[in-house]
């Protein structure tokens, strides 16, 4: 096979297998090709605390499980000193702590990751016994009250939907009226969300608690909301016996779905649950790593997201390096432009991305002019060129040392990363740009600074393009794209842009 | 716009730098052959021992430590000339043209001292003019003294020869000739003329400087159309030559004309520039296509060059 044949069956091998890879983890992994796609993911973490007093303690904590609406990312219980388990229900499942003895002021944590994904129907599975509350037992002028109530509902309503609404309309009439009628008893101090039940199931309708939380960014000490659902013989509704509205609100998270209670405690007083919450905008492709952590998504666990973070930080600027030399490659073949040294662009424009363009650039070209007109002076002294070289690159060390106190006095923060430039090459370059001066002219000089610059800000451009980032970052098999696209330059043997320029007098 | 201009420059047969990277560089010049190319002492020893002409050399300084022999090595030489090894394109050669005890002077007639010649050399040996920076030697040569007959198309400095041999045979060749504007050196890209030759007659097809058609040269005042390398025939012989001893598939070879000794081999190319086509006014293209399509391989010099002469001739065009 001719070599130029093994170049094109390498370049087709390399494309395929980057693009293919890339699209295999956009479509079947769900990685996102764009940087903007973000998830919100809440931490939410719930606080449970009680007076512990000296007896066997068993705590028993209601666990939300991964809704329509959202999906539980990850969770962790942390309790010292007690013993826990997870018990799955065939409704609900339910954390336990227990212990023999303890006294005095008790906290236990359950934090969970949640994010959103999405709208939630309500599940429309029929009700069964177990939702079923126990009645109250309430005074007969109470059940008397009750009764008059559901009637009056009953009267102006049409179907089970319109009557709980009625009868909750009514319920919170009633109630906002102090009177010795009242279906709560003061000492009890039942919620509103139970007196629903409690008169829904009088009017036999089936019904029961739904716990949860609202959501919302650094909320902490948060209790949880309690809204009923009825059942209208199809479907469950969500009501919140309050507003006497119909409809889960805005950011809510169900905890609980029917069943006793949220927490139970034993061998304890003055139990309380509180919940905070912190909202993230996580990129959607760390959700979608959070998914694959199937065994089987080998394509993933041999990858960068296995290192520790701050090497994946590393990484993510080491991968950018071959979108650079592309730039380079593309720069030099078709277009022609020359540089000072090959790759220098490269790390030049690897510095600008810590100093940003502007600063970048008028910091380069003042440290070049300067370590130019130094050099010019040192080559009169007769100096040995490593030493020469050595007291350029202290020059320089100085020089951005100067710069660096002069911008932080002037409050210019941007300049103190003037460090990323990497100065062993810069004084490299000042001495052979001095040396092309000598031997070529200020012409040439000026034609290999200003190609350098142009290439080094390409390069910029092309580095700290979000996308490209992003798409490097995430696939790094696209590099196999890159290199195959390299290598197909190699074999390119047309004009280069400036050739149409320079070779127009040996046509005419 | 574009594709008008890449049709000009096809159908004109003009070789662009990649292409002549990727199709005759990379694939007629091995790489193993590089080397000794790249290394002027070894040229000149490879060359030598086929008998080949050169400048003569006088001596060698390989390491700081040889330094203290300079002065010994150059007490008898009223002139000579100092460059690289390893140097490309012509960088850092420095030419004393006569002395007067211990003062030495350029052919501008700038002064240096014994001092200054020995830091040049050890500029030299710690790298300053080879690639990358890499250690190199310092050749000492006879300074050649040009021939009248050339003399007066050239500015203080030495016009040489570029000949352009592919597989052996001479394909293209041009004068370069220094100018005041390319402070006595022959290098195109700083203002010397480039003056296309009649690969088959030694004679100027067209003058160029700095990419513009000039008909006399801008100090001399001489005209370039009466140009005629005198001794062709032995200019083809050598270049044909060169592609024997160095195995280069594709070379330029680098020839100047001594006023005793006749022409000589100076330096050999692997990556010889693209230049020659605007002195020429020629597309390289056709020609090097016309060689890679001959049935015949294993030719002889004298049958390459030849072949050069009857298939390779060139109309003028300056007058």
């Amino acid at each position: 096979m001719s070599s130029r044949a093994q170049v094109y069956l390498l370049a087709l091998v390399f494309i395929s297998a980057g693009i293919g890879l890339t699209l295999y983890k956009n479509l079947a992994l769900n990685f996102p090709l764009s940087p903007d796609s973000l998830t919100r993911v809440w931490d939410v973490e719930a606080k449970v605390t009680f007076w512990a007093t000296q007896q066997p303690i068993i705590v028993d904590l209601a666990l939300p499980q991964s809704q329509d609406a959202y999906q539980v990312l990850d969770e962790t219980f942390a309790s010292s000193g007690y013993g826990f388990d997870i018990r799955n229900g065939d409704e609900q499942r339910r954390a336990t702590w227990t212990r023999r003895n303890a006294g005095g002021q008790q906290t236990l944590y359950y934090k969970l990751k949640i994010a959103r994904q999405g709208a939630s129907p309500a599940p429309n599975t029929p009700p069964t016994a177990a939702q079923i509350p126990d009645k109250l037992i309430w005074t007969p002028a109470q059940e008397a009250t009750a009764a008059t109530l559901i009637t009056q509902a009953r009267a102006l309503s049409a179907n089970p939907t319109s009557f709980a609404t009625q009868l909750l309309k009514l319920l919170k009439q009633h109630e906002s009226i102090k009177s010795s009628h009242s279906l709560n008893d003061p000492r009890k101090r039942i919620s509103q969300a139970n007196l629903a039940l409690q008169l829904l199931s009088r009017a036999e309708v089936a019904s029961h608690i739904v716990r949860g939380i609202s959501l919302a960014d650094r909320v902490h000490n948060q209790t949880a909301t309690e809204l009923v659902e009825i059942y209208d013989g199809k479907n469950w509704h969500v009501v919140d016996p309050v507003e006497a509205s119909f409809g889960l609100p805005k950011d809510f998270f169900i905890w609980q779905r029917g069943g006793d209670s949220l927490l139970q405690l034993e061998g304890g007083r003055r139990s309380k649950i509180r919940f905070s919450f912190i909202a993230n905008d996580l990129p959607s492709k760390n959700i979608a790593l959070m998914h694959a952590v199937e065994p089987d998504s080998a394509l993933i666990d041999f990858n960068i997201y296995s290192l520790p973070v701050e090497k994946q930080a590393v990484f993510k600027l080491l991968l950018l390096v071959p979108i650079g030399a592309l730039v380079v490659v593309l720069f030099r073949v078709l277009i022609g432009i020359r540089t000072s040294g090959t790759f220098m662009p490269v790390l030049i424009a690897m510095a600008f991305m810590q100093t940003t363009l502007l600063t970048g650039v008028g910091l380069l070209t003042a440290l070049v002019i300067v370590g130019l007109w130094i050099r010019s002076y040192l080559s009169q002294l007769d100096l040995l060129m490593v030493s020469r070289i050595a007291a350029v690159l202290i020059v320089v060390v100085i020089l951005m040392a100067v710069f660096s106190v002069i911008s932080h006095k002037l409050g210019l923060e941007q300049m103190l990363n003037m460090t990323f430039f990497p100065m062993v090459i810069l004084a490299w370059t000042i001495e052979r740009l001095s040396i092309t001066w000598e031997e070529d002219g200020a012409r040439e000089v000026a034609v290999q600074g200003l190609g350098s610059l142009i290439v080094a800000i390409a390069a910029y451009l092309a580095m700290t393009n979000p996308l490209v980032g992003h798409l490097t970052y995430n696939f790094p098999e696209l590099l196999l794209a890159v290199l195959g696209i390299i290598l197909l330059l190699g074999q390119y043997s047309g004009y280069r842009l400036n050739e149409f320029f320079r070779f127009q007098s040996a046509v005419e | 716009m574009w594709i008008k201009l890449h049709k000009k420059l096809r159908n004109a047969g003009v070789l662009g730098l990649n292409e002549r990277n990727v199709s005759y560089i990379s694939r007629y010049n091995k790489r193993e052959n590089f080397p000794l190319v790249d290394n002027k002492l070894k040229t000149k020893k490879a060359a030598l021992a086929v008998n080949l002409p050169v400048p003569e050399l006088l001596g060698v300084i390989a390491s700081p430590q040889q330094l203290k022999t300079l002065p010994a090595l150059l007490k008898d030489h009223q002139s000579f000339v100092i460059k690289p090894a390893r140097g490309s394109g012509g960088k850092g050669i420095l030419v004393v043209s006569c002395r007067e005890g211990e003062q030495f002077f350029k052919p501008s007639g700038a002064l240096l001292t014994a001092n200054a010649i020995r830091h040049y050399v050890s500029n030299i040996l710690s790298g300053v003019y080879s690639l990358g920076g890499k250690p190199d030697v310092a050749l000492i040569e006879t300074l050649v003294r040009g021939d009248q007959l050339l003399d007066k198309y050239s500015h203080e400095g030495l016009p040489d020869i570029r000949i352009i041999v592919f597989q052996g045979f001479p394909i293209m060749a041009m004068l370069r000739c220094p100018t005041s504007d390319s402070d006595g050196k022959a290098n195109l890209h700083q203002g010397a003329v480039g003056v296309g030759l009649d690969i088959t007659r030694g004679t100027a097809l067209r003058a160029v400087q700095n990419d513009k058609i000039i008909s006399h040269h801008p100090d001399t005042g001489v005209k370039f159309s009466d140009l005629a390398i005198p001794n062709w025939g032995k200019l083809l012989q050598l270049a044909g030559h060169c592609h024997d001893f160095t195995e280069l598939g594709y070379l330029g070879c680098d020839i100047v004309l001594d006023k005793n000794r006749g022409p000589l081999i100076l330096e050999v190319n692997a990556r010889p520039g693209l230049f020659i086509q605007i002195a020429s006014g020629v597309g390289l293209r056709s020609r090097l296509q016309n060689i890679e399509n001959l049935m015949q391989k294993d030719w002889h010099v004298d049958e390459r060059i030849d072949y050069a002469l009857n298939h390779f001739s060139t109309n003028a065009t300056t007058d």
